[in-house]
């Protein structure tokens, strides 16, 4: 109680604290705000409540709407006149248990590896060259926006007409076995179709994570590289110990969003390679399959399946490499609360 | 940590609200269906089809406008991929919506959408379909009913080298997959004929890996379903036709030809590097053209399919049109399909989009012939043409072919094994039908 009071007489201790939680703290005594804040948290509740409402119906309802579909299941069984029995039937787990029963449990062994096996693969490629392309970008040279606007072109492609781009590519007489000189077939079933999804993959989404590292990278103030330098770092260890770790945060956050980006993949296989091709079907293709037959019920069991995937990923993600989403909120939380134990100190 | 709570609380009380509107709002499904069988109703109407290029169907449309002030016909345009197609078709259906009104359907899809009570029944006695080839006709029944007038046709033809076969002095094109394989040996063994592949029909996993596997069976004699919906393809025939396409596409066939579509596959015959090849009528337009896009203008032509012991079958494509249960105006709707389908406008329409018409007569008109000179091949393919599985749940029921015999033909599997795995997901499929 009496520590914001210290902090308000201590300005020496304010100086260390950032703008945002000195103006926080610094507004009024206690007594005052004990009273103020109940209120001022009612009416933040009462300002934040129309985003929450919107929220909950663009996001909570169609989650909530997909879990109870899930539960159920379409008529499909035909009366003696050879039509459709209407009707939808409470079946309880039956859509996730048959998923893993039969034929149907390879195709989703089958499709939960594909998933994976891309994500770890495209994601760790366009990492790579992402920072590459950063790095490249970052530079002043002669001619430096050119390059950066043409790093960017793949992003701003459509994802189903890079899809056809490459597909034009890998044809059988197309431009991939000529450079090659040797025939490759691509967009059969096969291992070739999954490295054209990582190639096509990795050509579009590079320059995302390029873009995002870019950001982090212009934040690094110029005087922490020079210091590197008097210290005698070479270029190397300059990258590895001031540049990696000053933009970890924009990267962790790039490499996140991608994977679950990838993690749902549908259009670029489903263009470059076709639907219902083992070699790279995905989670999401097998809930599309589902939903084309009508069976919304199964498709929504896939879609929650892996819906939870997606989440436990992110979830580990988040804490085993601290990555951190609205880092820059807690941050500001922290400050405050150090600068009020630093205060009572 | 106690603003949290707040905002938890009030999106789960916003939730719980969402989540009762969501369930009071579910659509009870009743058997209304067939109330809806009555073609009454006269005025304005939709016509809901994929996209038209020609141009020939909008100066239909108009054609009947100019004659129908009060029941003019709008159409509707739909994406270019069938499958996107069915699904607003289907999306359309299920929220009982009165926005599409005369459906071009696809002829595979008959069987699913008149099962689930998405077509109108149409009197078979208030039309005339006996101009029509009887094979079109079937693709619009389901159960002995008429739910679609079958509007365009299609059936795949042999295409093939003459010149190269001339050279080869053979004056007739192939009748079976003997004479096939021993004219393609001769035309292998002219110096012209280096670098000239055998044959070629799709196997790549799409639909059309279906209409080669259900013509390579029917030329066997074998197929897919029996008369009362049970699948067969445990038999011999089935097998042999399965080894077939197996054989030709280890021995006989482009390297590549599991990657090439019905495009890819134009694009060789037209790089002049196919003897004999298996496809579409739209084809013949465009190998003929002399603008230097075909190298083999002039020296092709087109025969029916063979087969094991004499011609083969082919198989069915093609649209037909339908009238949705939930729209308004039937009686307009009925007569305008009458109007497109009738001999006056199925002429029009050959000659503006080459399309393969469904009414008999066309075929033996001798200005059509003289302008498509393929015409009476395909009337012959057509007329002895069978149609793809008739289910219910044909979408599974072509995935569990392509699959099983896309592992068989491209070697992943043996034949016997794959059609085994294919006989039980066919049982499972059909069950109940």
């Amino acid at each position: 109680m009496s520590t914001e009071v210290n902090t308000e007489a201590s300005p020496d201790v304010g100086s260390e604290v950032t703008g945002v939680s000195r103006r926080a703290t610094a507004r009024s005594p206690r007594p005052r705000r004990s009273g103020g804040r109940r209120g001022e948290r009612r009416m933040a509740a009462l300002l934040l409540s129309p985003t929450l409402l919107v929220l909950a119906m663009v996001v909570g309802y169609p989650v909530v709407a997909g879990l109870r579909e899930s539960l159920y299941t379409r008529g499909s069984g035909l009366d003696a006149d050879g039509f459709v029995v209407q009707g939808n039937k409470f079946v309880g787990l039956d859509n996730y248990t048959s998923i893993f029963q039969g034929d149907r449990a390879d195709a989703f062994w089958n499709a939960f590896t594909n998933t994976t096996f891309f994500t770890l693969t495209t994601v760790t490629l366009e990492t790579v060259i992402g920072v590459g392309m950063a790095l490249i970008m970052q530079q002043a040279f002669r001619g430096r926006s050119v390059v950066r606007a043409s790093i960017l072109v793949p992003w701003a492609i459509p994802t189903a007409i890079s899809g056809l781009l490459w597909r034009w590519i890998f044809q059988a007489d197309g431009a991939a076995n000529a450079v090659l000189g040797h025939q490759v077939l691509w967009t059969a079933d096969g291992f070739p179709a999954k490295l054209a999804v990582i190639i096509a993959e990795v050509w579009k989404t590079s320059p995302f994570i390029g873009l995002l590292v870019l950001a982090g990278l212009q934040m690094i103030p110029r005087e922490v590289h020079e210091a590197a330098k008097v210290d005698g770092a070479s270029t190397l260890q300059r990258f590895a110990f001031v540049t990696l770790p000053l933009i970890r945060p924009a990267l962790l956050v790039a490499i996140l969003f991608r994977m679950l980006d990838v993690l749902r993949m549908f259009d670029l296989p489903a263009v470059l390679i076709g639907v219902n091709q083992k070699s790279v079907e995905t989670l999401t293709m097998l809930a599309w399959f589902e939903a084309t037959n009508l069976r919304y019920g199964s498709a929504a069991a896939y879609a929650t399946l892996l819906f939870a995937y997606i989440a436990l990923i992110a979830y580990l993600f988040v804490k085993l490499l601290g990555a951190d989403i609205i880092g820059e909120a807690r941050q500001a939380r922290e400050q405050a609360r150090g600068a009020r134990k630093a205060a009572k100190r | 940590m106690r603003r949290t709570t707040t905002a938890g609380a009030l999106t789960c009380l916003a939730l719980a609200a969402l989540t009762a509107c969501g369930g009071g709002g579910d659509k009870k499904d009743t058997g209304s269906a067939s109330s809806a069988g009555a073609l009454d109703g006269r005025g304005p109407v939709t016509f809901v089809t994929g996209k038209d290029r020609s141009g020939n169907m909008q100066k239909q449309i108009d054609g009947w406008n100019a004659q129908h002030p009060q029941e003019q016909v709008r159409v509707v345009e739909l994406p270019d991929e069938p499958n996107d197609q069915r699904q607003q078709m289907i999306q359309n259906a299920q929220t009982k919506s009165d926005a599409y009104g005369i459906l071009n359907l696809d002829v595979v899809w008959t069987a699913e959408f008149a099962a689930n009570r998405w077509l109108t029944p149409l009197p078979k006695d208030q039309i005339d379909l006996s101009k029509m080839l009887p094979a079109t006709v079937t693709t619009g029944q389901y159960r002995d009913k008429l739910y679609a007038v079958p509007s365009t046709s299609d059936a795949g033809m042999l295409y093939y080298r003459k010149d190269l076969l001339d050279k080869a002095g053979i004056s007739s094109p192939p009748k079976t997959y003997a004479e096939m394989w021993a004219d393609c040996d001769k035309v292998k063994a002219l110096p012209k004929g280096k670098g000239v592949d055998c044959y070629f029909t799709e196997v790549n996993k799409t639909e059309s890996l279906t209409i080669s596997a259900v013509e390579a069976i029917e030329a066997q004699g074998g197929s897919i379903l029996d008369a009362s919906g049970k699948p067969t393809v445990n038999t011999p025939q089935v097998k042999a036709g399965i080894e077939f396409l197996a054989g030709a596409r280890k021995d006989r066939m482009p390297k590549e030809a599991v990657t090439l579509d019905t495009e890819g596959g134009r694009r060789y015959f037209q790089g002049g590097k196919l003897l004999f090849q298996r496809q579409w009528p739209y084809q013949y337009a465009m190998a003929d053209q002399t603008d230097g896009s075909s190298k083999v203008a002039g020296k092709f032509a087109v025969a029916p399919l063979p087969g094991q012991n004499g011609p083969g079958v082919a198989n069915l494509g093609g649209h037909n049109l339908a009238i949705s249960a939930f729209a308004k105006n039937k009686a307009t709707a009925f007569d305008f399909i009458k109007y497109l389908t009738g001999e006056p406008a199925q002429r029009a329409n050959l000659l503006a989009t080459s399309q393969a018409p469904t009414v008999a007569s066309l075929y033996d008109d001798p200005e059509l012939a003289k302008k498509y000179p393929y015409l009476p091949v395909l009337k012959q393919a057509i007329t002895t043409a069978k149609p793809r599985p008739v289910v219910v749940k044909y979408g599974d029921v072509t995935a569990a072919i392509q699959g099983s015999v896309y592992d068989a033909v491209n070697g992943g599997k043996p034949v016997d094994q794959a059609l085994a795995d294919l006989q039980g997901k066919l049982t499972a499929l059909t069950a109940g039908q």
